[in-house]
């Protein structure tokens, strides 16, 4: 019998960061489609960042930023109480950066595509810039939204690199499935490996193809 | 009276151009902008209902300031009161055809006014479909009902009706006068139109280049040019009015407007809409330049 623990931690840690990734994407996207700004690019640049770089040079910052031995991290450990370093709080933050392409691309690129004359109209009517996304912008970008929830979340059960440098290997706190799976291969447990890894397969799996089933129309009254 | 002073630099396909507008508006006027695409009229109705902002002009609406860029004046678009509707008409997708006009109510106001657009612009089978699911011509009488619903003073239309067949066209046309009357409205009609344009309005401005250079009665600005010669064309009856003893029945025959007295034997079976040949027996044909 395998130790579900990291998978249940894995799924935690996903479904935590997606919640908080939706409420911070929707805006960052939405001034991303919206706005003129000069520093525009830098912030864009910024937010793509996760895509390329290696998620160690990532982890290894955060780690540098969150110790309790700098400034910013001597901050949140007092002000706070949040010790971020090989903590599940950690790890939830440092997923938030890492992930965060993957929710706010496909919403912005869902806000561009959107008609301006939708909130156009909307304005013409007298209703607020926040009325008008929560009832006439979100509601038409539904599939954009979903697809940005659903790479997060599976990009985020997908972490390893990120997680060993700033979670470590705490059984309980932050040892997630992606981190148990390397460990019961370096003890040679092959067959708990693949325990681990086959269910996350079949459960990435399972999730990406309902987006494409949704998205693409298969299941209609889903989407409507 | 609604007061337009507004100047931009529009940047074109053709590079920059000028907009300057003059205009003044009487309460009640039907008033349409007139010319070629790109001329400026789109840009008019979006600094009207501040969606665009003149680079300097006033705008004072019923001796309220809504834009006076020297004093730094701007009203949003949701502080102003009018009614638009969109060249592509705008409906949310999200929302049934009862749910966009409902969307559109003010704070506390009344539903009746639901109620009574949806009678008058006949939408009651129509009220629980998706915008999608309508045609051109519903989804237009859906976009007019819903820039109605807060009773504005001012109603914009911008090329309200280019997406539609002849025969709705004339039906829609009919439904702008009703509420321009009805609601007493001042409205400003962007089209191409002009055979709609000499039905619906009261004054066209004629629009070259971001100016307006020239303005009065369509059918006046539209019929300088006729002169009848011995040809024989084929047009569209505009209108019939009777003078005294004779009619007058205006044709539009491709693009030019004219207008043709008949005995009451002849426009007998004639209505609006119909398609007849002009034919004259002039034995000098006039020959002059156009512009």
């Amino acid at each position: 019998m395998i130790d579900w623990e990291p998978l249940i931690l894995t799924f935690k840690l996903a479904l935590i960061t997606t919640v908080l990734l939706l409420f911070l994407g929707i805006p960052l996207a939405y001034w991303l489609a919206y706005s003129k700004s000069k520093i525009k690019p830098v912030i864009e640049t910024l937010v793509s960042m996760p895509l390329v770089l290696p998620p160690t040079v990532i982890g290894f910052y955060l780690l540098l930023a969150f110790s309790p031995s700098n400034t910013f991290g001597n901050w949140v450990s007092e002000w706070l109480g949040l010790h971020l370093i090989f903590s599940f709080e950690g790890l939830v933050i440092a997923s938030i950066f890492y992930s965060l392409p993957f929710m706010v691309q496909p919403i912005q690129a869902g806000l561009s595509s959107l008609p301006k004359q939708y909130k156009e109209a909307s304005y013409v009517l007298g209703k607020s810039k926040f009325k008008t996304l929560l009832k006439i912008i979100l509601p038409n970008i539904k599939p954009a939204l979903l697809t940005g929830i659903v790479l997060s979340f599976a990009h985020t059960i997908g972490e390893f690199g990120v997680v060993l440098m700033i979670g470590g290997n705490i059984p309980g706190k932050t040892k997630v499935a992606s981190i148990a799976i390397y460990d019961e291969v370096e003890a040679l447990n092959y067959s708990t490996a693949n325990t681990y890894s086959l269910i996350l397969l079949i459960i990435t799996f399972s999730i990406l193809l309902i987006v494409y089933l949704i998205n693409g129309g298969y299941l209609k009254k889903m989407n409507r | 009276m609604i007061q337009l002073l507004l100047h931009k630099k529009l940047h074109t396909a053709k590079g920059m151009m000028p907009l300057d507008i003059d205009l003044a508006i009487t309460p009640g006027e039907f008033v349409t902008l007139y010319g070629a695409s790109g001329a400026g009229k789109t840009s008019t109705l979006r600094m009207i209902s501040g969606l665009l902002t003149p680079d300097n002009g006033k705008l004072v609406v019923n001796d309220v300031v809504w834009l006076d860029t020297s004093k730094k004046t701007n009203l949003k678009p949701q502080q102003r009161k009018l009614g638009f509707v969109f060249q592509d008409y705008a409906l949310f997708p999200n929302m049934s055809v009862l749910k966009n006009l409902e969307y559109a109510l003010e704070k506390h106001q009344d539903n009746s006014i639901i109620t009574e657009l949806i009678d008058m612009m006949e939408l009651g089978e129509l009220q629980h479909q998706k915008p999608s699911t309508l045609s051109g011509g519903q989804q237009q009488r859906v976009a007019l009902a819903r820039a109605l619903v807060q009773q504005p003073e001012i109603l914009l239309l911008d090329e309200p009706l280019s997406a539609l067949d002849t025969k709705m066209r004339i039906k829609l046309q009919d439904y702008i006068l009703k509420v321009h009357q009805k609601y007493k409205l001042t409205t400003i009609l962007v089209s191409h139109n002009i055979g709609e344009i000499i039905k619906l309005s009261d004054r066209v401005c004629l629009l070259e280049q971001g100016k307006i250079i020239k303005s009065g009665i369509p059918s006046t600005i539209f019929a300088t040019h006729q002169m009848s010669a011995k040809f024989q064309f084929t047009g569209e009856v505009l209108s019939i009015q009777k003078e005294e003893v004779v009619f007058i029945v205006t044709v539009l025959i491709g693009t030019n407007v004219v207008k043709v007295i008949a005995q009451e034997s002849e426009i007998a079976n004639l209505t609006t809409g119909d398609t007849v040949i002009v034919a004259s027996k002039a034995f000098n044909p006039v020959i002059q330049k156009v512009l």
